[in-house]
């Protein structure tokens, strides 16, 4: 299949990106997108052009390195599928692409379509764990989850960190991560002690990021490779409502 | 005060005192539009009921205050969210394709400006009189019927019942998700809920001028 | 160089309490003065880290990636063993190291193994404190399921995505040291030297692949959990990233690198598609639990696989190895896919393929209860393949996936170079010839968790580094070599990409030192690799500057590593002339084309010494001996 891609490229964080088209006449309709990315970028290098920078590891839709804006859509057109797993059947022969990065101002652009999502770990950082030590934790079957339980928090800890959230709202805010995380440890009776804190604490880090906030338009939702839930970020909300009224510390 | 004062700094505090007093007016258009009902049946009963409401001028002043302050609050709320909303994304995408949102949710915020400066002349019309052709101060149904002769003004109000209809298809849904009351099995009543809202209040409201201009009553 | 495992005297049971109370302990004061540096944030890397910070030494943790939580331990899919015995089905340490060894097919070392197996039962109640949610039944209590090479269930699993959760545990525990100052994480950093002083490891080299800054960092000791080397054969089941570099740096600073033929071949991965495949996708071992292997009886078979009748198929698996059927071992899996497919009978266009068949469960179990075990690997095989597994058998075909291979480690995880530390896939470690399903998992969290933060502190406590820091000329030296090194990759604008090199050594490997192994196709293979690493130092272009994010440099490098690493390789495979788990020489086999061991010469690990570019390196043997598991020939008839 024959394609015609925008693709923005941009050397630096601070030099003046712009979208520059590439022909692909050759495309095979089973090849992922990032595989059709590859084949341009052999092409570039051959002909001594610098290749299109783009993040990838696993490429099977499970490390969250792949963060592509595909036609205006975070990882492209098919819902719960990451760039990765996204396969060039999805496209019509003759299609133009447009490919950016991920845009947010917490997301600044390192190269090309590589932006730096350090801002998530500092969230996570600010409390998005239980506190035990190695070595002091009691026999793993002494606390029974339901299954209903574990079941639900495997859903909001199904996130993969890529950001397409961010990439999808609106106001680039990242309630649907933040809320993932701050569920997944509130399903589960260990996370309880913290639960307090943590929505507290994640909160202000994410507001500290500048990242946008919630008016709740769902794109998130709709542009997750996990399909994590609209209902985790109203858990969020909840657990920062109580915080605020009974945790005044 | 240090927790009121970060609830208040933070994105979903704030949020959520949109919500608050979002849901302070939705109640007071509720109340205001049965109210207005009564013009249907006549002059007594709506004078009547504009009067009880004035009875006490200490309830009366309550009642403004809580409403003045709630939508100052949430005006307050709603620009300081929507500044840094708008600055949490400094380069635009050459491509955007919005998959879920609707058009209501993404008119909130001009919507809500025209809802306040209707406002604004709404009040001038009907409680100060500023702008009213001939103001009664007791005769409710005499400014409304007289107002209403004019198709411009029929159309003004149309026009504001709309942005409320809008305003209301998201926020009454919103206000839901935003103070976390929310779970699968809630996810339909809520929608069906704020859909009847925003179309049940604008078009109750609006029957009134309607009625008028068209002369079934007045 | 001499070889002590320092394994400890005395009963085996007992063996590592003992040795946890005769080693030193580090006083808490002094903790805060010791900085360690841990390479790698994977499952052995944070947990690593994680646990050191904990302890309160000044830990330094650096990944190429730009958070830990990328590491290809993300990718882990199927399950973690543990010796818990929940399902009262007649498992025990015992069992698990026993089933472990012999899995291992005799390559291993038993008290190593041994203390695995103990360690197992501290991980799981490690990750369920952590808030990792694993599989529950309808009661609360911990789900398990049974695992390829076992007969007990003893995998606890999270859906389908159990290195994830277990791998996010970590980063989050990891997390919460950063935030705590006793850890500093470095990402999007790559470790391209080990710095050696005075005989000890004192520090690394690294590139910030942002602003390509070349760096020295200090340390009183440094543990590398980099990961396996699957990549040489360019296509496997591992993230793109994956490589040697870590190690082989290591390597050629004088660490002694250990059995790098074992490499292990996946049973169950999706077969190639095309010439453009950048990578294969694994099917988790966990679908031979319902799944039925096999091929048409007849060669050239063109029918449809639903048209073909019961009688035409041959369930090759349930056939060859009545007791074990679909859950043999994945050594043996692998091959008797292979055989099927060399006879001819392969499926799908390339032939390369075997179909992998839930009908029959599907209709004991129900479609939801498939769904509900493996719903999401049926998603990636459908987005991959475009077929719809619950309606059509999968395919699939035998791919590169883990390397049992790695830097020689003695009881005490710590290489041939002292304070360099090796753990998780990037050592020797315990799984000898072939590593179990859901074992991998087991062994980075004991590395990482339970056994590295207990060896180093005697390390320290024994040896007392003094300080040193990065103005030695130690450390100017190896960041010259860096630049030199850089500068040259960049210098060569040839007229071939660094990918059309990886794909032919891969080729190369895949052909000569993958699944199945000869005498001549491994000479053959030792000639070429030095004509294409020549070639690829004459000829390789790579685009950009030194200074910036260059992903085509990054991968120079790590290529260039692959073209030497991959010669040691084939070196091994060749010097080993018996066949044992992964390891398949074609002139070692049984009639019945089994595996063929030869104990007499071989019961070794082969620990490799490097001697310089211009001389070979040295050969030298730790001899295994095996007093609780008695030497056999594995059986899973
Ligand atoms: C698809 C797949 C499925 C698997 N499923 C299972 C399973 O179900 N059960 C099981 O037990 N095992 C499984 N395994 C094996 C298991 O996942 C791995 O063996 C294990 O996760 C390795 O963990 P690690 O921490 O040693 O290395 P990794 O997780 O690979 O981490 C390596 C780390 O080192 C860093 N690094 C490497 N080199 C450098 C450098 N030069 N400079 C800086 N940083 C560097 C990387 O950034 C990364 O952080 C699976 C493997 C694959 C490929
Ligand atoms: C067609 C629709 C409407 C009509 C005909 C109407 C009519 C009136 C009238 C007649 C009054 C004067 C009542 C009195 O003085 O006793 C009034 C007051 C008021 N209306 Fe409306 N109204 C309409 C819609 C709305 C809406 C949608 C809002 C809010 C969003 C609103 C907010 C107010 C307020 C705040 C006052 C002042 C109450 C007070 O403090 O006295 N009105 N309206
Ligand atoms: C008059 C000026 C007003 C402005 C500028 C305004 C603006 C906004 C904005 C920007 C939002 C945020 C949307 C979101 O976050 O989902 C909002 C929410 C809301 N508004 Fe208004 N609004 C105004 C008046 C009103 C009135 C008169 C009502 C009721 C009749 C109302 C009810 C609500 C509700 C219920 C919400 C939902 C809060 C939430 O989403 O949690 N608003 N408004
Ligand atoms: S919530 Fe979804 S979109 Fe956001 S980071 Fe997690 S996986 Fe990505
Ligand atoms: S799209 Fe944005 S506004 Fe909220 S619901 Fe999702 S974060
Ligand atoms: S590359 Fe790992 S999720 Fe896409």
């Amino acid at each position: 299949m024959k394609l015609t891609l925008h693709v923005w490229r941009q050397t630096g964080p601070n030099e003046a990106g712009r979208l520059v088209t590439y022909d692909v006449p050759d495309a095979s309709p089973d090849m992922s997108f990032l595989e059709m990315l590859d084949v341009v970028n052999e092409r570039l290098i051959e002909r001594g052009e610098e290749p299109i920078a783009f993040d990838h590891d696993c490429r099977e839709g499970i490390c969250g390195s792949c963060s592509l804006m595909i036609n205006g859509v975070p990882h492209g057109p098919r819902r719960g599928t990451a760039s990765c797993q996204l396969h060039m059947r999805t496209f019509q022969d003759g299609d133009h692409i447009w490919v950016e990065p991920f845009r947010a101002r917490a997301f600044p652009i390192v190269r090309d379509l590589v932006v730096d999502r350090s801002a998530f770990d500092r969230v996570i950082q600010a409390g998005g764990f239980i506190g035990v030590s190695t070595g002091s934790a009691p026999d793993a079957n002494a606390i029974p989850i339901s299954k209903a339980a574990a079941d639900r928090a495997m859903d909001a800890a199904a996130c993969i960190g890529c950001g397409a959230c961010v990439a999808a709202c609106p106001n680039a805010s990242a309630m649907l991560f933040t809320a993932a995380k701050v569920s997944h440890l509130g399903f589960l009776p260990q996370g309880q002690p913290e639960r307090m804190r943590r929505a507290l604490a994640m909160v202000s880090q994410m507001d500290l990021e500048h990242f946008g906030g919630c008016t709740n338009y769902g794109e998130c939702t709709a542009a997750c490779p996990k399909e994590i839930p609209l209902e985790m970020i109203a858990r969020l909300n909840r657990d920062y409502l109580k915080a605020t009224l009974v945790a005044r510390d | 005060m240090g927790w009121a004062l970060r609830f208040y700094r933070s994105t979903i505090g704030k949020k959520i005192l949109m919500a608050v007093t979002g849901l302070i007016w939705v109640l007071f258009v509720i109340e205001h539009m049965a109210g207005n009902l009564l013009t249907l049946k006549g002059p007594e009963a709506i004078n009547r009921y504009a009067a009880l409401l004035k009875s006490s001028d200490e309830i009366l002043w309550a009642f403004r205050i809580v409403l003045f302050v709630a939508l100052v609050v949430h005006v307050d709320s709603m620009l300081k969210l929507t500044a840094r909303n708008w600055t949490s994304r400094p380069a635009r995408y050459a491509k955007v394709a919005h998959q879920t949102s609707s058009p209501a949710s993404r008119t909130m915020r001009w919507g809500g400006v025209f809802l306040i400066l209707w406002l604004v002349y709404h009040i001038l019309h009907f409680t100060t009189g500023q702008v009213h052709p001939d103001f009664s101060h007791t005769d409710v149904y005499r400014n409304v019927t007289v107002a209403f002769q004019s198709g411009g003004k029929v159309a003004l109000y149309g026009a504001a019942m709309v942005a409320l209809a809008l305003h209301l298809y998201h926020g009454a849904w919103s206000m839901f998700q935003t103070v976390g009351a929310n779970h699968p099995h809630l996810e339909k009543p809520r929608r069906w809920v704020a859909t009847a809202i925003a179309i049940l209040i604008p078009l109750g409201f609006i029957t009134v001028p309607l009625a008028i201009y068209f002369g079934i009553i007045g | 160089m001499e070889l002590n495992a320092n394994i400890p005297s005395g009963p085996i049971a007992d063996a590592w309490e003992t040795h946890r109370f005769d080693m030193k302990l580090v006083s808490p004061a002094n903790k805060r003065r010791y900085t360690i540096i841990v390479v790698g944030s994977g499952l052995a890397g944070a947990s690593a880290a994680a646990t050191l910070g904990e302890l309160g030494y000044n830990v330094l943790c650096f990944t190429f990636h730009d958070s830990p939580r990328r590491a290809h331990s993300i990718a882990a899919q199927g399950g973690i063993n543990a010796a818990k015995n929940y399902q009262n089905d007649g498992d025990s340490v015992y069992r698990l190291f026993y089933d472990t060894v012999k899995g291992g097919d005799f390559r291993s070392r038993e008290a190593n193994v041994y203390r695995l197996a103990e360690i197992s039962l501290n991980i799981i109640d490690q990750c369920v404190a952590q808030g990792v949610p694993f599989a529950r039944e309808y009661g609360g209590l911990l789900d398990n399921r049974s695992f390829g090479g076992a007969q007990v269930s003893r995998t606890f699993y999270a859906r389908g995505q159990t290195g994830q959760q277990l791998l996010l545990g970590a980063y989050q525990a990891l997390a919460r040291q950063i935030a705590a100052g006793s850890v500093k994480m470095f990402t999007r950093s790559e470790m391209l030297d080990l710095v050696v002083v005075d005989g000890h490891a004192r520090g690394i080299v690294t590139r910030d692949l942002v602003s390509g800054k070349v760096e020295s960092f200090a340390a009183d000791a440094v543990v590398l959990g980099t990961g396996g080397y699957s990549n040489v054969f360019y296509l496997s089941t591992n993230a793109k990233a994956c490589n040697v570099t870590a190690i082989w740096r290591a390597y050629k600073r004088g660490a002694a690198m250990a059995n790098p033929c074992f490499t292990q071949i996946h049973p169950t991965c999706i077969p190639v598609a095309g010439d453009y495949q950048s990578k294969l996708t694994l099917m988790s071992e966990s679908l031979r639990n319902d799944g039925r292997v096999w091929v048409p009886k007849a060669k050239g078979e063109t029918r449809r696989a639903r048209d073909i009748p019961e009688a035409e198929r041959d369930y090759f698996l349930e056939r060859k190895y009545p007791s074990f059927g679909n859950l043999a071992p994945r050594d043996i899996a692998s091959r008797s896919a292979k055989e099927v497919c060399d006879e001819g009978r392969g499926v799908g266009e390339t032939g390369q393929g075997v179909y992998l068949d839930f009908a029959d469960s599907i209709q004991r179990l129900g479609e939801d209860t498939i769904r509900e075990r493996y719903g999401n690997l049926f998603e990636i095989y459908e987005r991959i393949t475009d077929e719809n597994p619950y309606q059509v058998p999968m395919r699939i075909y035998p791919a590169p996936h883990y390397t049992m291979g790695g830097l020689w480690v003695d009881y005490n995880l710590m290489s041939t170079i002292p304070g360099l530390h090796v753990i998780g896939e990037a050592n020797f470690s315990d799984h000898g010839a072939n590593r179990l399903g859901a074992s991998a998992l087991m062994q980075g969290l004991a590395d990482g968790y339970f056994v590295l933060p207990y060896t180093i502190g005697h390390y320290l406590a024994t040896s007392k580094p003094g300080p040193v820091d990065t103005s030695h000329p130690a450390f100017r030296s190896a960041e010259q070599d860096t630049h030199t090194r850089t500068a040259r990759l960049l210098d060569i604008r040839g007229t071939r990409t660094v990918d059309s090199f990886h794909q032919e050594l891969g080729r190369l490997m895949w052909n000569h030192c993958g699944m199945a192994r000869t005498a001549d196709g491994l000479t053959q293979a030792l000639e070429r690799i030095p004509a294409l690493r020549e070639e690829f130092w004459r000829n390789v272009t790579v685009s950009g500057g030194p200074d910036h994010l260059n992903q085509s440099l990054e991968k120079a490098g790590r290529v260039a590593d692959f073209l030497e690493f991959a010669e040691l390789m084939c070196r091994d495979a060749l010097d080993r002339g018996e066949s044992c788990g992964g390891h398949f020489r074609e002139e070692h086999q049984t009639a019945d084309g089994e595996a063929l061991r030869d104990d007499a010469q071989y019961a070794h690990a082969s620990v490799w010494e490097y001697r310089g570019e211009e001389s070979d390196p040295v050969l030298h043997k730790e001899p295994l001996t095996f007093e609780h598991v008695a030497l056999a020939q594995r059986s899973y008839k």
